[in-house]
Protein backbone atom coordinates (compact mmCIF):
# COMPACT_ATOMS: atom_id res chain seq x y z
CA UNK A 1 0.00 0.00 0.00
CA UNK A 2 1.21 3.50 -0.83
CA UNK A 3 -0.46 6.84 -0.33
CA UNK A 4 -0.24 8.73 -3.62
CA UNK A 5 -1.15 12.39 -4.13
CA UNK A 6 -1.99 13.92 -7.50
CA UNK A 7 -1.79 17.73 -7.59
CA UNK A 8 -3.68 19.59 -10.29
CA UNK A 9 -2.79 22.95 -11.82
CA UNK A 10 -5.83 24.59 -10.21
CA UNK A 11 -4.44 23.70 -6.77
CA UNK A 12 -6.81 20.82 -6.10
CA UNK A 13 -5.45 17.48 -4.91
CA UNK A 14 -6.50 13.87 -4.83
CA UNK A 15 -4.88 11.55 -2.28
CA UNK A 16 -5.50 7.83 -2.33
CA UNK A 17 -4.09 4.66 -0.78
CA UNK A 18 -3.11 2.47 -3.73
CA UNK A 19 -2.76 -1.30 -3.52
CA UNK A 20 0.71 -2.68 -4.25
CA UNK A 21 1.12 -3.86 -7.83
CA UNK A 22 -1.38 -1.49 -9.42
CA UNK A 23 0.07 1.02 -11.80
CA UNK A 24 -0.59 4.69 -11.12
CA UNK A 25 -2.54 5.24 -14.36
CA UNK A 26 -5.08 2.65 -13.20
CA UNK A 27 -5.16 4.21 -9.76
CA UNK A 28 -5.67 7.68 -11.24
CA UNK A 29 -8.56 6.74 -13.55
CA UNK A 30 -10.32 4.78 -10.80
CA UNK A 31 -10.14 7.92 -8.65
CA UNK A 32 -11.17 10.50 -11.27
CA UNK A 33 -7.85 12.26 -11.52
CA UNK A 34 -8.44 14.67 -14.40
CA UNK A 35 -6.41 14.51 -17.64
CA UNK A 36 -5.18 10.96 -17.01
CA UNK A 37 -6.83 8.86 -19.74
CA UNK A 38 -4.80 5.67 -20.14
CA UNK A 39 -6.52 4.75 -23.38
CA UNK A 40 -4.10 1.97 -24.31
CA UNK A 41 -4.44 0.30 -20.93
CA UNK A 42 -0.79 0.77 -20.06
CA UNK A 43 0.94 -0.76 -23.08
CA UNK A 44 2.93 2.35 -24.01
CA UNK A 45 0.99 3.35 -27.11
CA UNK A 46 -1.02 6.43 -26.19
CA UNK A 47 0.99 8.71 -23.88
CA UNK A 48 -2.21 9.93 -22.17
CA UNK A 49 -1.15 9.28 -18.57
CA UNK A 50 1.67 11.83 -18.41
CA UNK A 51 2.67 13.16 -14.97
CA UNK A 52 5.49 15.22 -13.52
CA UNK A 53 7.06 13.46 -10.55
CA UNK A 54 8.06 15.51 -7.54
CA UNK A 55 11.84 15.68 -8.11
CA UNK A 56 12.56 14.33 -4.62
CA UNK A 57 10.74 11.15 -5.56
CA UNK A 58 12.01 10.71 -9.10
CA UNK A 59 14.71 8.12 -8.38
CA UNK A 60 12.30 5.95 -6.37
CA UNK A 61 9.82 5.69 -9.26
CA UNK A 62 12.34 3.66 -11.27
CA UNK A 63 14.10 3.90 -14.61
CA UNK A 64 12.54 5.22 -17.81
CA UNK A 65 13.08 2.57 -20.49
CA UNK A 66 13.60 3.30 -24.19
CA UNK A 67 9.97 2.86 -25.22
CA UNK A 68 8.65 5.09 -22.45
CA UNK A 69 11.33 7.63 -23.27
CA UNK A 70 10.18 7.70 -26.89
CA UNK A 71 6.49 7.81 -26.01
CA UNK A 72 7.14 10.80 -23.76
CA UNK A 73 7.80 12.71 -26.99
CA UNK A 74 4.10 12.32 -27.80
CA UNK A 75 2.57 13.88 -24.71
CA UNK A 76 0.10 16.75 -25.06
CA UNK A 77 2.04 18.91 -22.62
CA UNK A 78 5.74 18.94 -23.44
CA UNK A 79 7.92 16.62 -21.38
CA UNK A 80 10.36 17.79 -18.77
CA UNK A 81 13.18 16.06 -16.90
CA UNK A 82 10.75 14.72 -14.30
CA UNK A 83 8.16 13.43 -16.79
CA UNK A 84 6.85 9.88 -16.52
CA UNK A 85 4.03 7.89 -18.02
CA UNK A 86 2.19 6.91 -14.88
CA UNK A 87 1.22 3.48 -16.25
CA UNK A 88 4.89 2.59 -15.82
CA UNK A 89 5.02 3.47 -12.11
CA UNK A 90 3.90 0.53 -9.98
CA UNK A 91 2.57 1.12 -6.47
CA UNK A 92 4.84 -0.29 -3.76
CA UNK A 93 5.47 0.52 -0.07
CA UNK A 94 8.56 2.61 -0.89
CA UNK A 95 6.36 5.03 -2.87
CA UNK A 96 4.23 5.85 0.19
CA UNK A 97 3.88 9.65 0.17
CA UNK A 98 4.65 10.10 -3.56
CA UNK A 99 3.47 13.37 -5.09
CA UNK A 100 2.62 13.64 -8.81
CA UNK A 101 1.79 16.83 -10.68
CA UNK A 102 -0.81 16.47 -13.42
CA UNK A 103 -0.21 18.59 -16.52
CA UNK A 104 -3.29 20.17 -18.03
CA UNK A 105 -3.42 20.29 -21.84
CA UNK A 106 -4.53 23.63 -23.26
CA UNK B 1 -38.29 14.17 -14.29
CA UNK B 2 -36.11 13.94 -17.38
CA UNK B 3 -35.27 10.41 -18.41
CA UNK B 4 -31.60 9.42 -18.23
CA UNK B 5 -29.10 9.04 -21.02
CA UNK B 6 -29.15 5.30 -21.65
CA UNK B 7 -25.99 3.58 -22.88
CA UNK B 8 -26.53 0.17 -24.44
CA UNK B 9 -23.39 -1.96 -24.46
CA UNK B 10 -20.77 -1.88 -21.71
CA UNK B 11 -17.49 -1.67 -23.58
CA UNK B 12 -14.68 0.79 -24.12
CA UNK B 13 -16.88 3.39 -25.85
CA UNK B 14 -19.37 3.32 -22.97
CA UNK B 15 -16.61 3.65 -20.37
CA UNK B 16 -15.08 6.57 -22.18
CA UNK B 17 -18.41 8.36 -22.63
CA UNK B 18 -19.30 7.95 -18.96
CA UNK B 19 -15.92 9.15 -17.68
CA UNK B 20 -16.03 12.25 -19.87
CA UNK B 21 -19.69 12.98 -19.04
CA UNK B 22 -18.76 12.99 -15.36
CA UNK B 23 -15.53 14.94 -15.85
CA UNK B 24 -17.49 17.61 -17.74
CA UNK B 25 -19.87 17.92 -14.82
CA UNK B 26 -22.95 17.18 -16.92
CA UNK B 27 -25.64 16.53 -14.28
CA UNK B 28 -27.88 14.38 -16.46
CA UNK B 29 -28.41 10.87 -15.04
CA UNK B 30 -26.87 7.85 -16.77
CA UNK B 31 -28.05 4.28 -17.11
CA UNK B 32 -25.55 1.73 -18.44
CA UNK B 33 -27.01 -1.53 -19.75
CA UNK B 34 -24.69 -4.39 -20.69
CA UNK B 35 -25.33 -8.02 -21.51
CA UNK B 36 -22.14 -9.38 -19.95
CA UNK B 37 -21.75 -9.79 -16.16
CA UNK B 38 -18.78 -7.36 -16.08
CA UNK B 39 -18.35 -3.60 -16.01
CA UNK B 40 -16.69 -2.19 -19.16
CA UNK B 41 -13.36 -3.92 -19.70
CA UNK B 42 -10.37 -3.81 -22.02
CA UNK B 43 -10.57 -6.38 -24.79
CA UNK B 44 -7.06 -6.09 -26.27
CA UNK B 45 -5.38 -7.97 -23.39
CA UNK B 46 -7.80 -10.90 -23.84
CA UNK B 47 -5.75 -12.38 -26.68
CA UNK B 48 -2.50 -11.45 -24.97
CA UNK B 49 -1.79 -11.25 -21.22
CA UNK B 50 -5.18 -12.49 -20.05
CA UNK B 51 -5.03 -15.63 -22.19
CA UNK B 52 -1.45 -16.12 -21.02
CA UNK B 53 -2.73 -16.02 -17.45
CA UNK B 54 -0.62 -13.01 -16.51
CA UNK B 55 -3.44 -10.59 -15.73
CA UNK B 56 -6.24 -11.06 -13.21
CA UNK B 57 -9.75 -10.42 -14.45
CA UNK B 58 -10.28 -7.30 -12.29
CA UNK B 59 -7.31 -5.62 -13.94
CA UNK B 60 -9.17 -5.82 -17.26
CA UNK B 61 -11.92 -3.59 -15.89
CA UNK B 62 -11.44 -0.04 -17.16
CA UNK B 63 -12.74 1.17 -13.83
CA UNK B 64 -13.84 -0.97 -10.87
CA UNK B 65 -17.53 -1.83 -10.67
CA UNK B 66 -17.96 0.27 -7.49
CA UNK B 67 -16.78 3.33 -9.38
CA UNK B 68 -20.03 3.50 -11.35
CA UNK B 69 -22.20 3.49 -8.23
CA UNK B 70 -19.87 6.01 -6.58
CA UNK B 71 -20.44 8.36 -9.53
CA UNK B 72 -24.20 7.87 -9.39
CA UNK B 73 -24.24 5.86 -12.64
CA UNK B 74 -26.92 3.20 -12.60
CA UNK B 75 -25.74 -0.10 -14.11
CA UNK B 76 -27.79 -3.01 -15.34
CA UNK B 77 -25.46 -5.85 -16.21
CA UNK B 78 -26.46 -9.22 -17.70
CA UNK B 79 -29.28 -7.37 -19.37
CA UNK B 80 -29.87 -7.63 -23.12
CA UNK B 81 -31.72 -4.88 -24.90
CA UNK B 82 -33.85 -6.37 -27.66
CA UNK B 83 -35.90 -3.45 -28.92
CA UNK B 84 -35.74 0.31 -29.36
CA UNK B 85 -39.12 2.07 -29.39
CA UNK B 86 -38.09 5.33 -30.98
CA UNK B 87 -41.55 6.93 -30.89
CA UNK B 88 -41.78 6.40 -27.12
CA UNK B 89 -38.04 6.88 -26.50
CA UNK B 90 -37.78 3.57 -24.71
CA UNK B 91 -35.64 0.46 -24.86
CA UNK B 92 -36.88 -2.98 -23.87
CA UNK B 93 -34.86 -5.83 -22.36
CA UNK B 94 -35.19 -9.53 -23.12
CA UNK B 95 -36.92 -9.88 -19.75
CA UNK B 96 -39.52 -7.33 -20.84
CA UNK B 97 -38.22 -4.45 -18.72
CA UNK B 98 -38.79 -1.04 -20.26
CA UNK B 99 -36.33 1.84 -19.79
CA UNK B 100 -37.09 5.43 -20.82
CA UNK B 101 -34.30 7.40 -22.42
CA UNK B 102 -33.72 11.05 -23.12
CA UNK B 103 -30.73 10.25 -25.33
CA UNK B 104 -29.67 6.77 -26.36
CA UNK B 105 -26.07 5.78 -27.04
CA UNK B 106 -25.52 2.53 -28.87
CA UNK B 107 -22.17 0.97 -27.97
CA UNK B 108 -23.13 -2.51 -29.05
CA UNK B 109 -19.71 -3.43 -30.41
CA UNK B 110 -19.00 -6.25 -32.81
CA UNK B 111 -18.94 -10.02 -32.69
CA UNK B 112 -16.45 -12.55 -33.97
CA UNK B 113 -17.52 -14.29 -37.15
CA UNK B 114 -17.61 -18.03 -36.78
CA UNK B 115 -17.45 -20.88 -39.25
CA UNK B 116 -20.81 -22.21 -40.46
CA UNK B 117 -22.16 -25.15 -38.46
CA UNK B 118 -22.20 -27.27 -41.66
CA UNK B 119 -18.42 -27.26 -41.77
CA UNK B 120 -17.94 -27.77 -38.06
CA UNK B 121 -18.18 -24.27 -36.64
CA UNK B 122 -20.22 -25.41 -33.64
CA UNK B 123 -18.24 -28.48 -32.62
CA UNK B 124 -16.81 -28.80 -29.12
CA UNK B 125 -13.28 -27.48 -29.07
CA UNK B 126 -13.94 -24.72 -31.61
CA UNK B 127 -13.58 -21.21 -30.23
CA UNK B 128 -13.80 -17.57 -31.19
CA UNK B 129 -12.15 -14.83 -29.18
CA UNK B 130 -13.96 -11.64 -28.25
CA UNK B 131 -15.01 -11.70 -24.59
CA UNK B 132 -13.87 -12.68 -21.12
CA UNK B 133 -16.26 -15.64 -21.33
CA UNK B 134 -14.59 -16.80 -24.58
CA UNK B 135 -11.18 -16.82 -22.89
CA UNK B 136 -12.46 -18.45 -19.72
CA UNK B 137 -13.85 -21.28 -21.87
CA UNK B 138 -10.77 -21.57 -24.02
CA UNK B 139 -7.87 -21.02 -21.59
CA UNK B 140 -8.20 -24.39 -19.77
CA UNK B 141 -7.69 -26.10 -23.15
CA UNK B 142 -4.43 -24.24 -23.80
CA UNK B 143 -2.21 -27.01 -22.44
CA UNK B 144 1.38 -27.71 -23.44
CA UNK B 145 1.70 -30.37 -26.10
CA UNK B 146 -1.78 -29.94 -27.56
CA UNK B 147 -2.21 -29.00 -31.18
CA UNK B 148 -4.02 -25.72 -31.83
CA UNK B 149 -5.30 -24.98 -35.29
CA UNK B 150 -5.95 -21.30 -35.98
CA UNK B 151 -8.17 -20.32 -38.88
CA UNK B 152 -7.27 -16.83 -40.08
CA UNK B 153 -4.02 -14.87 -40.10
CA UNK B 154 -5.27 -11.56 -38.76
CA UNK B 155 -4.16 -9.89 -35.56
CA UNK B 156 -6.34 -11.98 -33.24
CA UNK B 157 -5.11 -15.24 -34.74
CA UNK B 158 -1.48 -14.14 -34.65
CA UNK B 159 -1.70 -12.91 -31.06
CA UNK B 160 -3.30 -16.19 -29.99
CA UNK B 161 -0.60 -18.11 -31.86
CA UNK B 162 2.06 -16.24 -29.91
CA UNK B 163 0.40 -17.01 -26.58
CA UNK B 164 -0.09 -20.65 -27.52
CA UNK B 165 3.58 -21.08 -28.43
CA UNK B 166 4.59 -19.43 -25.16
CA UNK B 167 2.41 -21.98 -23.35
CA UNK B 168 3.98 -24.87 -25.25
CA UNK B 169 1.22 -25.79 -27.70
CA UNK B 170 1.87 -26.90 -31.27
CA UNK B 171 0.33 -24.30 -33.56
CA UNK B 172 -0.76 -24.47 -37.19
CA UNK B 173 -2.27 -21.35 -38.71
CA UNK B 174 -4.23 -21.37 -41.96
CA UNK B 175 -4.68 -18.26 -44.06
CA UNK B 176 -6.80 -18.45 -47.19
CA UNK B 177 -5.23 -15.33 -48.74
CA UNK B 178 -1.76 -15.27 -50.25
CA UNK B 179 -0.32 -13.81 -47.10
CA UNK B 180 -1.22 -13.20 -43.47
CA UNK B 181 -2.49 -9.67 -42.64
CA UNK B 182 -3.22 -9.20 -46.36
CA UNK B 183 -6.38 -7.18 -45.75
CA UNK B 184 -4.79 -4.75 -43.30
CA UNK B 185 -1.08 -4.42 -44.03
CA UNK B 186 1.61 -4.22 -46.67
CA UNK B 187 3.70 -7.15 -47.83
CA UNK B 188 6.65 -6.03 -45.69
CA UNK B 189 4.57 -6.11 -42.51
CA UNK B 190 3.19 -9.55 -43.42
CA UNK B 191 6.71 -10.81 -44.06
CA UNK B 192 7.94 -9.47 -40.74
CA UNK B 193 5.25 -11.36 -38.83
CA UNK B 194 5.60 -14.49 -40.98
CA UNK B 195 9.26 -14.67 -39.97
CA UNK B 196 8.52 -13.86 -36.34
CA UNK B 197 6.01 -16.70 -36.05
CA UNK B 198 8.05 -19.18 -38.08
CA UNK B 199 11.04 -18.46 -35.85
CA UNK B 200 8.85 -19.28 -32.86
CA UNK B 201 7.76 -22.59 -34.35
CA UNK B 202 4.31 -21.75 -35.72
CA UNK B 203 3.46 -23.64 -38.89
CA UNK B 204 2.09 -20.89 -41.10
CA UNK B 205 0.21 -21.98 -44.18
CA UNK B 206 -0.87 -19.21 -46.52
CA UNK B 207 -3.01 -19.65 -49.65
CA UNK B 208 -4.58 -22.55 -47.80
CA UNK B 209 -8.30 -23.13 -47.84
CA UNK B 210 -10.21 -25.02 -45.19
CA UNK B 211 -12.93 -27.33 -46.49
CA UNK B 212 -14.32 -28.51 -43.16
CA UNK B 213 -13.40 -29.38 -39.62
CA UNK B 214 -13.36 -33.08 -38.79
CA UNK B 215 -15.10 -34.44 -35.73
CA UNK B 216 -15.34 -37.44 -33.51
CA UNK B 217 -18.26 -37.70 -31.09
CA UNK B 218 -19.15 -34.05 -31.51
CA UNK B 219 -15.63 -32.83 -30.76
CA UNK B 220 -13.24 -31.35 -33.28
CA UNK B 221 -10.27 -33.59 -34.14
CA UNK B 222 -8.82 -31.91 -37.19
CA UNK B 223 -9.44 -30.29 -40.54
CA UNK B 224 -9.71 -31.17 -44.17
CA UNK B 225 -8.01 -28.80 -46.60
CA UNK B 226 -8.78 -27.93 -50.21
CA UNK B 227 -5.53 -29.64 -51.19
CA UNK B 228 -7.08 -32.89 -50.00
CA UNK B 229 -4.72 -32.99 -47.06
CA UNK B 230 -6.01 -33.73 -43.59
CA UNK B 231 -4.49 -32.31 -40.43
CA UNK B 232 -5.08 -33.19 -36.80
CA UNK B 233 -5.96 -30.68 -34.09
CA UNK B 234 -7.06 -30.83 -30.46
CA UNK B 235 -8.67 -27.41 -30.56
CA UNK B 236 -9.48 -24.75 -33.14
CA UNK B 237 -9.57 -20.98 -32.88
CA UNK B 238 -11.49 -19.14 -35.58
CA UNK B 239 -10.14 -15.63 -36.16
CA UNK B 240 -11.71 -14.54 -39.41
CA UNK B 241 -12.83 -11.05 -38.49
CA UNK B 242 -15.72 -9.34 -36.83
CA UNK B 243 -19.14 -8.02 -37.75
CA UNK B 244 -20.85 -5.03 -36.17
CA UNK B 245 -23.78 -5.63 -33.83
CA UNK B 246 -26.45 -3.67 -35.68
CA UNK B 247 -29.57 -5.84 -35.34
CA UNK B 248 -31.08 -3.63 -32.64
CA UNK B 249 -30.51 -0.43 -34.61
CA UNK B 250 -31.58 -1.93 -37.93
CA UNK B 251 -34.82 -3.27 -36.45
CA UNK B 252 -35.56 0.25 -35.21
CA UNK B 253 -35.24 1.56 -38.76
CA UNK B 254 -31.86 3.25 -38.32
CA UNK B 255 -29.65 3.32 -41.40
CA UNK B 256 -27.12 0.46 -41.18
CA UNK B 257 -24.49 -0.50 -43.74
CA UNK B 258 -21.45 -2.24 -42.26
CA UNK B 259 -22.30 -0.54 -38.97
CA UNK B 260 -24.77 2.06 -37.77
CA UNK B 261 -24.42 5.15 -39.95
CA UNK B 262 -23.54 8.25 -37.95
CA UNK B 263 -22.53 11.82 -38.78
CA UNK B 264 -19.41 13.65 -37.65
CA UNK B 265 -20.93 14.06 -34.17
CA UNK B 266 -21.64 10.28 -33.92
CA UNK B 267 -25.37 10.99 -34.24
CA UNK B 268 -27.66 8.70 -36.24
CA UNK B 269 -30.50 10.03 -38.38
CA UNK B 270 -32.54 10.07 -35.14
CA UNK B 271 -31.39 13.19 -33.25
CA UNK B 272 -31.75 11.38 -29.91
CA UNK B 273 -29.69 8.31 -30.83
CA UNK B 274 -25.91 8.11 -31.12
CA UNK B 275 -23.56 5.24 -31.88
CA UNK B 276 -19.91 4.78 -30.94
CA UNK B 277 -17.15 2.23 -31.31
CA UNK B 278 -17.02 -0.99 -33.33
CA UNK B 279 -20.71 -0.73 -34.25
CA UNK B 280 -20.53 2.71 -35.87
CA UNK B 281 -19.95 3.54 -39.51
CA UNK B 282 -18.80 7.03 -40.33
CA UNK B 283 -17.29 9.23 -43.00
CA UNK B 284 -13.55 9.85 -42.89
CA UNK B 285 -12.20 12.08 -45.62
CA UNK B 286 -14.92 10.99 -48.01
CA UNK B 287 -14.70 7.26 -47.22
CA UNK B 288 -17.33 5.39 -45.21
CA UNK B 289 -15.43 3.36 -42.66
CA UNK B 290 -15.88 1.28 -39.55
CA UNK B 291 -13.03 0.67 -37.13
CA UNK B 292 -12.62 -2.05 -34.54
CA UNK B 293 -10.20 -0.39 -32.17
CA UNK B 294 -9.84 0.95 -28.67
CA UNK B 295 -8.83 4.35 -29.99
CA UNK B 296 -11.97 4.71 -32.07
CA UNK B 297 -14.28 3.46 -29.33
CA UNK B 298 -12.71 5.69 -26.68
CA UNK B 299 -12.54 8.79 -28.85
CA UNK B 300 -16.10 8.45 -30.17
CA UNK B 301 -17.47 7.87 -26.66
CA UNK B 302 -15.54 10.90 -25.48
CA UNK B 303 -16.84 12.99 -28.37
CA UNK B 304 -20.49 12.18 -27.64
CA UNK B 305 -20.05 13.38 -24.05
CA UNK B 306 -18.80 16.71 -25.39
CA UNK B 307 -21.67 16.88 -27.90
CA UNK B 308 -24.27 16.19 -25.20
CA UNK B 309 -22.66 18.85 -23.03
CA UNK B 310 -23.52 21.30 -25.81
CA UNK B 311 -20.09 21.64 -27.36
CA UNK B 312 -19.60 22.18 -31.07
CA UNK B 313 -17.15 19.36 -31.88
CA UNK B 314 -16.73 16.81 -34.65
CA UNK B 315 -14.84 13.55 -34.94
CA UNK B 316 -11.43 14.00 -36.55
CA UNK B 317 -9.25 11.74 -34.39
CA UNK B 318 -6.25 10.07 -36.00
CA UNK B 319 -6.60 6.28 -35.69
CA UNK B 320 -3.97 4.21 -33.91
CA UNK B 321 -3.66 0.54 -33.04
CA UNK B 322 -1.27 -1.86 -31.42
CA UNK B 323 -0.51 -5.55 -31.15
CA UNK B 324 1.88 -7.51 -28.94
CA UNK B 325 3.27 -10.82 -30.15
CA UNK B 326 6.12 -12.53 -28.26
CA UNK B 327 8.60 -9.70 -27.64
CA UNK B 328 7.43 -7.70 -30.62
CA UNK B 329 5.43 -4.54 -30.15
CA UNK B 330 3.59 -3.42 -33.26
CA UNK B 331 2.26 0.12 -33.20
CA UNK B 332 0.24 1.57 -36.05
CA UNK B 333 -0.77 5.15 -36.62
CA UNK B 334 -3.11 6.35 -39.35
CA UNK B 335 -5.15 4.35 -41.85
CA UNK B 336 -3.44 2.91 -44.90
CA UNK B 337 -6.69 2.68 -46.88
CA UNK B 338 -6.07 3.70 -50.49
CA UNK B 339 -2.27 3.75 -50.31
CA UNK B 340 -0.36 3.42 -53.55
CA UNK B 341 3.20 3.36 -52.22
CA UNK B 342 4.92 1.76 -49.27
CA UNK B 343 8.36 2.62 -48.00
CA UNK B 344 10.42 0.46 -45.68
CA UNK B 345 12.54 2.16 -43.08
CA UNK B 346 15.15 -0.17 -41.61
CA UNK B 347 14.95 -0.48 -37.85
CA UNK B 348 17.58 0.09 -35.22
CA UNK B 349 18.03 -3.69 -34.92
CA UNK B 350 17.38 -6.76 -37.06
CA UNK B 351 14.14 -7.37 -35.18
CA UNK B 352 12.73 -3.95 -35.94
CA UNK B 353 11.31 -2.19 -38.96
CA UNK B 354 8.75 0.40 -39.97
CA UNK B 355 6.53 0.57 -43.03
CA UNK B 356 5.31 3.95 -44.22
CA UNK B 357 2.21 4.18 -46.41
CA UNK B 358 1.70 6.97 -48.94
CA UNK B 359 -0.99 7.99 -51.38
CA UNK B 360 0.83 10.12 -53.89
CA UNK B 361 2.93 12.46 -51.78
CA UNK B 362 0.62 12.21 -48.77
CA UNK B 363 1.76 10.15 -45.78
CA UNK B 364 -1.22 8.08 -44.58
CA UNK B 365 0.00 5.62 -41.98
CA UNK B 366 2.95 3.89 -40.35
CA UNK B 367 3.34 0.29 -39.13
CA UNK B 368 6.13 0.27 -36.55
CA UNK B 369 7.53 -3.09 -35.43
CA UNK B 370 9.71 -2.64 -32.34
CA UNK B 371 10.25 0.90 -33.59
CA UNK B 372 8.45 3.21 -31.15
CA UNK B 373 10.26 6.20 -32.63
CA UNK B 374 8.67 5.59 -36.03
CA UNK B 375 5.29 5.34 -34.34
CA UNK B 376 5.67 8.37 -32.07
CA UNK B 377 7.25 10.68 -34.61
CA UNK B 378 5.19 9.24 -37.47
CA UNK B 379 2.14 10.25 -35.48
CA UNK B 380 3.49 13.75 -34.95
CA UNK B 381 4.38 14.04 -38.64
CA UNK B 382 0.88 12.96 -39.75
CA UNK B 383 -0.84 15.13 -37.14
CA UNK B 384 1.25 18.07 -38.29
CA UNK B 385 0.10 17.50 -41.88
CA UNK B 386 3.67 17.06 -42.99
CA UNK B 387 4.49 14.78 -45.88
CA UNK B 388 8.20 14.01 -45.95
CA UNK B 389 9.39 12.55 -49.24
CA UNK B 390 9.45 8.75 -49.21
CA UNK B 391 13.19 8.57 -49.89
CA UNK B 392 13.89 10.77 -46.87
CA UNK B 393 11.86 8.49 -44.61
CA UNK B 394 13.53 5.39 -46.06
CA UNK B 395 16.98 6.71 -45.18
CA UNK B 396 17.86 5.34 -41.74
CA UNK B 397 20.16 8.34 -41.23
CA UNK B 398 17.15 10.68 -41.27
CA UNK B 399 16.32 11.95 -37.79
CA UNK B 400 12.57 11.46 -37.46
CA UNK B 401 12.29 13.87 -34.59
CA UNK B 402 13.58 16.70 -36.74
CA UNK B 403 11.03 15.79 -39.44
CA UNK B 404 8.27 15.97 -36.84
CA UNK B 405 9.45 19.33 -35.52
CA UNK B 406 10.14 20.99 -38.86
Amino acid sequence: MANITWKMEDGSEISVDVKDGLNLMEAATANNVPHIEGECGGCLSCATCHVFVDPEWLAKTGEVDDIEDTMLEMTDVEREDNSRLSCQIIAAPELDGLVLYVPEPE
Amino acid sequence: MTAPIVIVGAGQAAASFIARHIALGNPQALLLVGDEPHPPYQRPPLSKKYLLGELERERLFIRPLEWYADQGVETRLQTSIVEIRRADKQVVSSAGEVFDYDKLILCTGSHARGLPAEIGGELDGVFTLRSIADIDRMAPEFKAGRHLLIIGGGYIGLEAAAVARQLGLEVTLLEVAERILQRVAAEATSSFFRKLHSDHGVELRESTRLIRLRESGGKVVGAELASGESIDADLVLVGIGGSPNVELAAAAGLDCDNGIRVDATCKTADADIFAAGDCSNFDRNGQQIRLESVQNAADQGDLIAHVLAGQDVTYTALPWFWSDQYDCKLQIVGLNLGHDLTVIRPGSSEASLSVWYYRGQQLLAVDAMNEPKSYAFGRKIIEGGKNPAPEIVADPATDLKSLAMK
